[in-house]
């Protein structure tokens, strides 16, 4: 029964994607339009090629500032969610300023921290976080309040301490809602990086993929800009397999959302 | 079955409990009980007489707000019941029957050892690596039941726990839950809503009315016979039901 599904799972979205560049050339070529305008699929993957050493290098550096956005994020927000969960006076104190910063737009904060903070790459990093950390503080500040109630009798009546409920129900209770805040974050980590890095501009001297097309465009080097925004894209997609990967692997056989029901 | 000892020592005792909850409800008023130390009772009522909260306030899960319970009040002398399994799905079934063990520290091989024979107990002696979500509503209530049992309690208490299954598997639980009470002679309490049930387990009914929750009757099941098939199909259990249900006319109109 595989062979049907994977086909229709793999192959359907692979077929679109071939028969829209192939469409997307042919327009291209037929009404001769200027690469500066619309390059098309072959003279992007020729920037790509060509301005391979300075692409790789912009990418590493928005991977850099992803990666650790992300795994800050995933941190600060799961442990600030857990102390939150501790104490509902420092949660109904300190929650409406994490909402605060959540709904101010990172594009309005960023100038600010690009002139606070020295160094361009750690604004930068923080810009990230910034966008990234809430999807995880909420989401699991959500899950660590709702286990059963009556495991959290049963609990009770056991007598256990706050630490064993903490670690034995509230933590696994939240895992499927703190790894919905993962995924999320994932994207929001790349969101935020690229963004930072529009507004840091010019002054950015690590220059990330985002500064690359900012750059690109001022030289109108359009095919260069498609190929920077190709990496960034195929990076946000890497970003939802792994955290996709590994959310399965840990909701394993419990959860509903990691089963495969048979038909 | 009186000669057999008995684990549970102290009588439980409820004198005068009400329970008022803060939206003003009242679910228990004045309410005096005791309980014989390996006695199987029923709690009879229709929804709403506050059966479960009395339940609950054995179990010390809520406070009552006014009145006494005594000879209940450790922890590792209860097991409990509830109407769901009430199991955690990120466990596998040995793990949640050790729960009660873990959360008490003892050490991992005892806690191995004691919840493998609370699960061949309730026969489910494959299913220990089993998560709940891979077993029947049946099964998990058997874990519940063995997560129950594992600390060795002087008082179990269920609550309306097989409400939810299917009749066929619910007879088969009510037996195995007789051939367990019959063997470790803890104190049973039982609530539900089916007279048929009842009867069927208990040595005593006790049947309560509504708004107030109250006890409206307290009828013993005596018969000679012992409980089991041969007893749900006797003259003598369909006249127990039958006061049983007349009782629990007289409490519904009262």
């Amino acid at each position: 029964m595989t062979k049907p599904t994977s086909l229709r799972r793999f192959g359907l979205p692979i077929g679109l994607g071939i028969l829209t560049l192939v469409f997307w050339e042919g327009c291209v070529r037929a009404f001769n339009v200027s690469p500066f305008l619309l390059p098309g699929p072959v003279a992007i993957y020729y920037a790509l090629v060509d301005d391979w050493g300075l692409l790789s290098d912009a990418l590493l550096v928005t991977l850099q500032i992803t990666g650790l956005a992300f795994v800050c994020a995933v941190l600060g927000g799961g442990l600030i969610a857990v102390l939150f969960s501790l104490s509902r006076s420092v949660e109904t104190t300190l929650f409406p300023y994490a909402v605060i910063m959540q709904v101010t737009p990172v594009v309005a904060i960023a100038p600010l921290l690009i002139i606070w903070i020295d160094n361009v790459r750690l604004a930068l990093l923080v810009c990230a976080w910034l966008v990234a950390f809430f999807p995880i503080l909420s989401n699991t500040t959500v899950g660590l309040n709702s286990s059963d109630h009556n495991l959290r009798d049963m609990f009770r009546l056991y007598g256990a301490t706050t630490r064993q409920t903490l670690f034995r129900l509230r933590m696994p209770s939240a895992m499927p809602y703190f790894l919905t805040g993962v995924r999320i974050s994932g994207g929001l980590a790349l969101t935020g990086a690229v963004v930072a890095e529009f507004v840091a501009g010019t002054s950015g001297q690590g220059s990330g993929l985002a500064y690359r097309i900012l750059e690109a465009s001022y030289q109108l080097q359009t095919p260069r800009m498609f190929a920077a925004l190709l990496l960034i894209s195929i990076t946000g997609v890497l970003i939802f397999l792994v955290t996709s990967f590994i959310s399965r692997r840990i909701l394993g056989r419990w959860h509903e959302s990691a089963m495969e029901r048979e038909k | 079955m009186s000669e057999l000892p008995t684990t549970a020592e102290a009588t439980v005792r409820l004198r005068g409990i009400s329970k008022t909850f803060s939206n003003g409800t009242t679910a228990v008023s004045r309410l005096d009980l005791d309980l014989e130390p390996g006695s199987f009772v029923s709690l009879l009522g229709p929804s709403g007489c506050g059966k479960s909260t009395v339940l609950r306030m054995i179990a010390g899960l809520i406070e009552p707000s006014e009145g006494t319970v005594s000879g209940s009040r450790e922890v590792g002398r209860i097991g409990f019941v509830f109407q769901e399994p009430t199991l955690m799905p990120w466990g596998s079934a040995l793990a949640n029957i050790r729960l009660p063990l873990d959360l008490a520290g003892v050490a991992s091989s005892e806690a191995n050892m004691r919840a493998r024979d609370a699960l061949a107990q309730v026969g489910l002696e494959g299913f220990a690596d089993a998560y709940p979500r891979e077993l029947s509503g049946g099964m998990k209530m058997r874990v519940s039941l063995a997560r129950a049992l594992t600390t060795e309690p002087d008082i179990l208490l269920l609550d309306e726990p097989f409400a939810a299954l299917d009749e066929i598997t619910r007879f088969k639980l009510n037996n195995d839950l007789l051939a367990l009470w019959q063997a470790k002679r803890f104190t049973a309490v039982f609530v539900t809503h089916s007279v048929f049930e009842s009867v069927y387990l208990s040595q005593r009914v006790v049947v309560m009315a509504a708004r107030p929750g109250r006890v409206s009757d307290d009828l013993a099941i005596k018969t000679h016979l012992a409980r089991g098939e041969e007893f749900r199909t006797s003259a003598d259990y369909a006249q127990l039901c039958r006061n049983a249900s007349q009782a629990l006319e007289k409490a519904m109109a009262s």
